[in-house]
């Protein structure tokens, strides 16, 4: 219990002391939510699909938490080459509850960052329904772990910053704009539909939506199934990659 | 303390120890030297629980660390070659993640971190970020943090590396006052020649994965009629310069080192 809570408060610890990354991080939802929000909500209300702004802030928040995560778990690296991982990883404590503790710890931030984004689409001009909040933070929850373990595990098996750029673009990019944080996947193309509903974001960004917003496209307990059940998988294949690094 | 039986570790077709033996008494500091890539970092890689043997038999305190990885974990600190500090953690911060992660009280965490500290003359910066301090007191907080969690045996892989003179001299100072005070067994690589000769009580040296030569400084000098250390070193091991490959480590060092020049 000692080794996850020290190890939470490391994260936590560093997440507060790097204003820099708090900023930063915050920027490209920022960057989202002003242009595609505003520019193309006008489109969107004349599709016939209402609010634009309403329906793009669970996106936002899904999208942030799916970033703060990966890089969370992909810190690992940097414990790497910075050699701390060597002092963790000689300590007299199982290799899982280092893994939990990073996670645990990595999730933490992300659901922060998640947060101060819904403010932020607040002041925006969200609205969302204020009884389903304890099932909207229970979805970003459930993605933050995801996520995390996912970097994790990622993280694991690179042993350095090169494949770094490759994950970003032909997995994390690809896992954002094919979930339907930016438009709705009611209608798109067959091939599409399949690609979405494979992507375990998708069911992040419905099951937000289904919580603040009242729509969904897979309905909310698929949602929480699929996540959930995703959450354990990846959490299993982390540790058991995480328990595998060589010094 | 420590006892190495017929040790052997293969990499495919490469032997990086072939057969050592050799034995570390209750607070002794013993050093073990070798040229680049004779197999130091590796045995002591076997030591700590970090690789396994490929054959042969490791015992510290008694206890085998292939088979109990976590009681042996306990029972040792070590000082890595290349840093292990959190940098955005404060040398107190850093202190007390260690204490908890080897369960040491916190009543216990607390006046074992202040003694340390104190000694190491880390005292009065302990809540400063650790990415303020220098090379010499990074290294010294680290070997205050390996002797945190009152270890019976230390590891020091190369600990002076990169410091000058002073600070090297110092810290050594600092390491056998340690070594009296607690009885904590010394196990140090080092490529400084003298330092081995002033601080080590015996000496094993260690070269193409065979230990050449073992015993107290006097008796290696006599053994190779060598005035010096540094002479019976290098009569021992040869004077041609070894042919080191840059693996991952190597490659993840260099990286390391252009990250923390452009911060």
């Amino acid at each position: 219990m000692t080794t996850i809570y020290v190890l939470w408060l490391r994260q936590l610890k560093r997440y507060v002391r790097s204003r820099a990354r708090i900023v930063a991080s915050l920027g490209q939802p920022l960057l989202y939510l002003f242009g595609f929000g505003f520019g193309f909500s006008k489109v969107y209300e004349k599709a016939g699909q209402g609010n634009y702004i309403q329906f793009l802030a669970p996106g936002m928040i899904a999208m942030t938490i799916l970033f703060t995560s990966i890089f969370s778990g992909i810190e690992l690296i940097f414990d790497r080459q910075f050699g701390f991982l060597k002092e963790v990883m000689v300590a007299p404590v199982p290799r899982l509850l280092i893994m939990i503790g990073r996670t645990i710890g990595g999730a933490t931030v992300a659901l922060i960052q998640g947060l101060i984004v819904a403010v932020i689409c607040l002041l925006a001009g969200f609205r969302p329904s204020l009884s389903s909040i304890p099932a909207a933070l229970f979805f970003m929850l459930l993605m933050a772990i995801l996520f995390t373990a996912l970097g994790t595990a990622i993280a694991s098996v690179l042993s350095d910053f090169q494949g770094f750029q490759m994950v970003m673009n032909f997995l994390v990019m690809p896992i954002f704009f094919l979930s339907g944080a930016l438009f709705p996947l009611n209608n798109v193309p067959g091939p599409m539909a399949v690609l979405a509903a494979i992507d375990p974001l998708s069911y992040g960004v419905d099951g937000l939506r289904a919580a603040l917003i009242g729509t969904s496209h897979f309905g909310m307990s698929i949602d929480m199934v699929v996540l959930s059940t995703l959450s354990v998988i990846f959490m299993v294949i982390g540790a058991r990659l995480f328990s595998r690094i060589q010094l | 303390m420590i006892r190495v039986e017929n040790l052997v570790k293969t990499y495919g077709e490469i032997q990086a120890v072939r057969d050592i033996s050799f034995h570390v008494k209750k607070g002794e500091i013993f050093a073990f030297l070798g040229p680049n890539g004779a197999g130091k970092t590796t045995t002591i890689k076997m030591l700590t629980t970090l690789l396994r043997p490929t054959s042969g038999r490791v015992f510290i305190d008694g206890l085998d660390p292939a088979t109990h990885q976590n009681e042996v974990r306990q029972r040792f600190g070590i000082v890595f070659q290349d840093p292990s500090l959190d940098d955005e953690l404060t040398a107190w911060e850093n202190m007390d993640f260690h204490g908890a992660l080897y369960s040491v009280p916190r009543r216990v965490r607390g006046e074992r971190t202040e003694m340390l500290l104190t000694l190491f003359e880390l005292w009065d910066r302990r809540n400063d970020q650790v990415k303020k301090f220098s090379g010499g007191m990074k290294r010294r907080l680290e070997i205050a943090r390996g002797l945190l969690h009152t270890p019976k045996v230390i590891f020091l892989d190369e600990p002076t590396l990169g410091l000058d003179p002073q600070t090297r001299n110092q810290l050594w100072t600092q390491v056998k006052s340690l070594n009296e005070q607690e009885q904590v067994t010394v196990f140090l690589t080092t490529h400084y020649m003298e330092e081995a000769d002033r601080v080590a009580q015996r000496i094993a040296i260690i070269d193409h994965g065979r230990i050449v030569a073992q015993g107290t400084s006097a008796e290696l000098k006599q053994q190779t009629g060598a005035e010096t250390l540094e002479q019976a070193f290098l009569s021992l091991t040869g004077s041609s310069i070894r042919a080191e490959g840059a693996d991952s480590a190597d490659a993840m060092r260099n990286m390391a080192r252009m990250w923390r020049k452009n911060r």
